[in-house]
């Protein structure tokens, strides 16, 4: 098939599965949270409030859409759309899944693999900021403007420990190809403890890992870093201004950073699509005793309903959980979805860590967070970056 | 050009398409009754007394300074890492010595006070 035509169908399944996911990832997060705070969460619109996040999309395009007089009317247009498009481009490179199959074609399940694939994420992502400092700028709103001020301040200085935790990892790989970063970290160490950068000999990268997913939450404005919105201080932040479409540009630019970030950590230090524990161990076995599992979870609570619509709705999920399983069974699929199997859950593990992190901590005091970043994470990292030099040169 | 450009630039249409679609639907349905009022700062109700763009503190400027530096070294790192292996030995040395004299550079910044946050 044609190079291009195969291009724009990857495109535009990247895109839709991307867009569905950002939808939900906040359905997700809403009900977690409200599970933790002992609410129900969303439960009205749809069944288990399932169609919340179409509501919200209804909502938010009806919504009448202000431009006040006193913006800076380009710059106040331009910063939405620089946030959303950029913070999307950034998932054109990660690799979900190993070569596949389909209707004769072998293709990898990546839009593109770039020899300098990770050093693209860093350069895209660094563009997000401008849509945040521009925001708060154009807004000419005091809040709007120190939102934005603390933004770019926070988001430059958690730059540093990121991109120089990425660097060990890159050390052992010696490859800045996010795909053939994911194929190094293959194989098994004494057949079953998997060789992913956050096991792998001779200087495990568990110190990195943590400060890339801690730089991960405030590049990603998240609680506990989330100073640049804290509502009872700044309303909300560099958003304050604007409403309908364009906040949702920005609410959309976060979750879909966070989606970046998950996945750049899945790939960097957890293996990416390569299994947890060897297939001989029956790591193929997994996802379908989980399926499985959580249709039975279903089906139990189907049949003792805590609500009268339980009764209906709940069997239905559990044969759609029975489906699953029985896919991957099939030895026709399982090849091809095996690996994003993985790869799905380890980020959707570390999201739903986001989520919980939201849930559980409290917002810092902006000294504290700068003094964090600049007199503890920053040295450490370095440190970090030279013993990996070091013990990777002594130990070959 | 390189083709493995190409599905990048694909996805920059769509990125490009998706908030521009979005916003002319919403354009088309949304309603539009702006009053003088409505249109004001959302401050807190009183009419704002003067422009927002005033001064505010040298902190972000220091961070930003800051940052350049900083930022340089971690852009001559991730080469050095992915380099690693070929460099052997003499990488190892050298990044120390560059290293070094940074972490000097930090030091000082440190005891002149730039990474205090008060």
């Amino acid at each position: 098939m044609d190079f291009l035509l195969l291009s724009l169908i990857k495109a535009a399944v990247v895109a839709a599965v991307l867009l569905t996911t950002l939808a939900y990832l906040q359905w997700v997060e809403r009900k977690v949270i409200a599970h933790i705070q002992v609410r129900l969460g969303p439960s009205r619109v749809g069944p288990h409030g399932l169609l919340q996040p179409l509501a919200d999309v209804i909502k938010l395009i009806t919504k009448e859409d202000l431009i006040p007089p006193h913006v800076n009317k380009f710059f106040y247009l331009a910063a939405p759309f620089l946030a959303i498009t950029m913070s999307l481009l950034s998932i054109s490179v990660i690799p979900f899944g190993s070569e596949v199959r389909v209707l004769g074609q072998t293709t990898w399940m990546q839009l593109t693999d770039l020899n300098i694939g990770v050093l693209f994420i860093l350069a895209v992502s660094s563009m997000g900021v401008y849509g945040i400092a521009l925001a708060g700028w154009a807004s000419n709103n005091k809040y709007s403007l120190l939102g934005g001020l603390r933004s770019s301040a926070q988001m430059i200085s958690y730059e540093l420990p990121l991109s120089l935790a990425i660097a060990s990892p890159l050390l052992l790989a010696n490859t800045l190809s996010l795909r053939e970063l994911v194929q190094k970290q293959g194989g098994f160490e004494f057949g079953f403890l998997p060789r992913w950068n956050i096991f792998q000999g001779p200087w495990p990268q568990i110190i990195s890992f943590l400060i890339f997913v801690i730089a991960g939450f405030a590049e990603t404005n998240r609680v506990p870093f989330d100073l640049p919105e804290a509502e009872n201080e700044l309303v909300a932040g560099f958003h304050t201004e604007y409403s309908s479409m364009k906040f949702a540009a920005f609410f959309m630019a976060e979750y879909a950073n966070m989606i970046t970030v998950t996945c750049l950590t899945t790939i960097l230090f957890l293996g990416g699509w390569q299994p947890l524990f060897p297939a001989s161990m029956g790591s193929n076995l997994v996802p379908p005793v989980i399926f499985v599992l959580a249709g039975l979870v279903a089906l139990y609570h189907g049949l003792n309903p805590a609500r009268r619509k339980d009764r209906f709705t709940l069997p239905v999920f559990a044969v759609v959980f029975f489906a699953l399983a029985a896919v991957f069974l099939l030895p026709a699929a399982r090849e091809a979805i095996l690996p994003l199997f993985w790869f799905a859950a380890k980020t959707g593990f570390l999201l739903f860590v986001f989520i919980w992190i939201r849930g559980t901590l409290p917002r810092f005091r902006y000294d504290q967070l700068m003094a964090f970043t600049w007199k503890f994470l920053f040295p450490v990292a370095v440190l970090n970056l030279l013993v990996t030099g070091l013990l990777v040169a002594l130990v070959p | 050009m390189p083709s493995g450009y190409v599905p990048i630039f694909i996805f920059l249409a769509v990125a490009i398409l998706f908030p521009v679609a979005t916003i002319i639907v919403a354009k088309l349905i949304r309603p539009s009754a702006p009053f003088l009022t409505k249109l004001e700062a959302y401050e807190c109700g009183i009419k704002a007394a003067s422009d927002s763009r005033g001064r505010y503190t040298v902190r972000f400027y220091i961070i930003a300074i800051l940052f350049v530096i900083f930022d340089v070294e971690t852009i001559f790192l991730i080469p050095w890492a992915v380099r690693y292996h070929a460099f052997g030995w003499f990488g190892v040395v050298e990044v120390v010595v560059f290293l070094a004299i940074l972490f000097v550079g930090y030091i000082w910044a440190y005891k002149k006070g730039a990474l205090q946050w008060v």
